[in-house]
């Protein structure tokens, strides 16, 4: 039993720890380890393509992963006073968000945009006073979107995990101290769920900046970092590959790890 | 208790139901200034969601809740003149003591200066003898200081009404005796209308002027706490205020404003009557555990056996065995008893003054106490 533990964690692992050694490679094939070097770790950051992947990358993950916060965090709270009735039904919708599978996600996204951007446009034309009107298209504002939309669902139930182990007497105490409902919810609620909130986005943040399903479909000309190292692979496999790889496992692991102490940290209870 | 001319709180046919549920109804009270006011009653019985209205977390169905006069239908719980100590004091675990404390004094419009702020937050905290504790973390408190945080944080906005939602319950015996009596003390020294939510009677009797015996969604009787003690308005009353011995028996003839009843076992006992009793109805008899006199065998009214003896300083408890009617208990006050202690085994006879006794109509099922063990209360 436990070679046969060890055995699927070799399977899972095994890979990724590869990936890693063969980054610090100081020859030139993937394959074989010829000496250690940080050599491609510089050459994969003065590659002005993978630079400009990766702004992109941080770009939009930082973006998609804010808006997903702010409305994510907004539909938790805006679920927490519904009847239970429709709050079920909200539930079983993100949900579903989650579920998806992200090459569907991808598909409908890239359908309902470009039909959305065709409906769009011409009205657009027409009501333009200048000579170039302005034209909607694929590109950042649509991989956002599709992010933001997925993490939004992630963001409110995390948010709503924390709002329902928030004591209600709180929320009254405030309000039985004379502070209007808008100033209890800065003062008291917000701070409470803060942890939630932050682990929400930094959860967004990753997913965003890992994902290559649903960029590819709807990036249009854009490119993320996974897109360009999917892009690079077909050109043969490199340690420079191997190098981002273990620059974007290392961000991860990192922002998951915190999101995780984030969600851990509770305020003690009296 | 009568109505003031200025009530701070005043209750007027007030209902208030969750769907079919009806928590409370016909609820009329009249709660005088700077009185302190004991709600009292088992789990269920309303007194936390009169206390909620009071608040303003919950609007009543039918009927006006008015505070020192004003109507407060409509008025949320952030303009009404009362604070609230809560029951597991719901202190912010984010701000320290003293910014717990301030809170609501930020709150006020127009603005106090950030000097008088920190001063009457100091002063608040002085009150409740937790003076430099202000930068304390909220959880680095006992039960006890916590509770007087959220003490201080209610008091220092000097409210017209102070709510106090079973404020004592989570805290052990020996720190709940001293917070009754510094809660009596800030009342009388602050004059501001206290009113207490509890299912403690002990609790209730020892620090209010009035307690109001609630069951079941109304109110069953209104008075100082003697009063409900020694008169109890029904066998409810009788039964959860206080230790009681409740026998069941038929009335068989009225003399001199006294019921004579028959008890189970044969004896017959005269009582004072509470409600109609007439030859013939069954009824049920209470008897005070202190108002049983202890005597030699034969001397009495009811023949026994004591059972068990409990020693408790200055008085001692017996447990009698009384055949046909059960086990009675016994409150003997240890001086007037000195040197006479019964012993386990030995028989007694019970005897009482007459009028100690009271008669109640009707019959009680089972001799279970209707007392809550927890201080959950359903509130919805």
């Amino acid at each position: 039993m436990r070679a046969f533990i060890a055995a699927v964690f070799a399977f899972l692992y095994l890979p990724i720890a590869l990936v890693v050694l063969f980054s610090f490679n100081a020859g030139r094939h993937a394959s074989e380890l010829t000496g250690l070097s940080t050599q491609w770790y510089g050459k994969a950051l003065s590659n002005p393509f993978l630079v400009e992947a990766l702004k992109n990358s941080l770009f939009i993950a930082t973006t998609s992963a804010f808006l997903a916060a702010v409305i994510g965090t907004a539909a938790a709270l805006g679920l927490a006073r519904v009847s239970p009735r429709i709050r079920a039904a909200f539930d079983a919708l993100l949900g579903a968000a989650i579920v998806v599978p992200g090459v569907v996600i991808g598909i409908s996204t890239l359908v309902a945009l470009v039909q959305l951007f065709d409906a769009v446009n011409p009205m657009l034309a027409s009501i333009w006073p200048g000579d170039a009107p302005p034209r909607l298209a694929l590109g950042y504002g649509s991989i956002i979107a599709a992010h933001g939309l997925f993490s939004m669902a992630l963001v409110s139930m995390i948010v709503r995990t924390r709002l329902g182990s928030l004591d209600r007497s709180l929320v009254e105490a405030s309000s039985d101290l004379y502070a209007t409902p808008f100033t209890t919810f800065r003062s008291i609620v917000l701070p409470q769920i803060m942890p939630a909130v932050l682990a929400g986005f930094l959860l967004a943040f990753t997913f965003s900046f890992d994902d290559f399903i649903i960029a590819f479909f709807v990036a249009g000309s854009q490119t993320t970092l996974p897109i360009y190292v999917f892009a690079s692979i077909r050109r043969g496999v490199t340690p420079e590959i191997n190098a981002i790889a273990t620059i974007v496992l290392c961000a991860s692991v990192f922002m998951v790890l915190l999101a995780q102490l984030l969600l851990r940290k509770r305020t003690p209870s009296h | 208790m009568t109505a003031a001319l200025n009530p701070d709180i005043e209750f007027r046919e007030v209902a208030k139901r969750y769907g079919a549920v009806t928590a409370v109804s016909g609820i009329n009270l009249s709660i005088p200034p700077a009185a302190f006011v004991a709600l009292l009653g088992p789990s269920g019985c309303g007194k936390t969601t009169c206390l909620r209205m009071i608040a303003g977390f919950e609007q009543p169905s039918e009927g006006q809740v008015l505070i020192r006069g004003q109507d407060m239908a409509g008025t949320p719980p952030y303009r009404r003149p009362v604070n609230m100590v809560f029951q597991q004091y719901a202190l912010f675990p984010h701000l320290d003591v003293e910014n717990n404390v301030a809170y609501g004094l930020r709150q006020q419009r127009p603005r106090l200066s950030t000097r008088e702020i920190r001063l009457r937050a100091g002063e608040a905290l002085a009150m409740v003898q937790l003076a430099g504790y202000g930068h304390r973390k909220v959880h680095e408190l006992s039960g006890g200081q916590q509770q007087r945080v959220a003490l201080a944080r209610a008091l220092v906005n000097k409210p017209a009404v102070l709510l106090l939602d079973e404020p004592l319950a989570a805290l052990d015996k020996k720190l709940r005796t001293d917070m009754q009596i510094e809660l009596q003390n800030l009342q009388r020294e602050l004059g501001i209308t206290f009113v207490l939510v509890t299912h403690d009677q002990e609790e209730a009797l020892s620090m209010s002027d009035f307690v109001c015996v609630m069951n079941r969604g109304s109110i069953v009787q209104i008075g100082q706490p003697n009063e409900v003690y020694h008169e109890p308005a029904d066998l409810f009353v009788a039964d959860f205020v206080g230790k009681t011995n409740l026998l069941p028996g038929k009335v068989s003839g009225r003399a001199d404003g006294l019921v004579e009843l028959r008890l189970a076992n044969g004896s017959t006992i005269s009582a004072r009557s509470r409600g109609n009793l007439a030859k013939g109805d069954d009824t049920t008899v209470s008897l005070r555990p202190e108002a049983l006199r202890l005597e030699a065998p034969g001397r009495g009214t009811l023949q026994g056996v004591v059972r068990n003896r409990i020693f408790l300083g200055a008085t001692v408890e017996y447990a009698i065995e009384v055949p046909v009617l059960g086990t009675l208990m016994a409150t003997a006050d240890h001086q007037f008893f000195q040197g006479n202690l019964f012993e386990p085994g030995e028989p007694v006879a019970i005897g009482f003054a007459p009028g100690t006794p009271l008669a109640f109509p009707g019959i009680k099922e089972n001799g279970t106490k209707q007392r809550e063990t927890r201080n959950v209360e359903i509130i919805s």
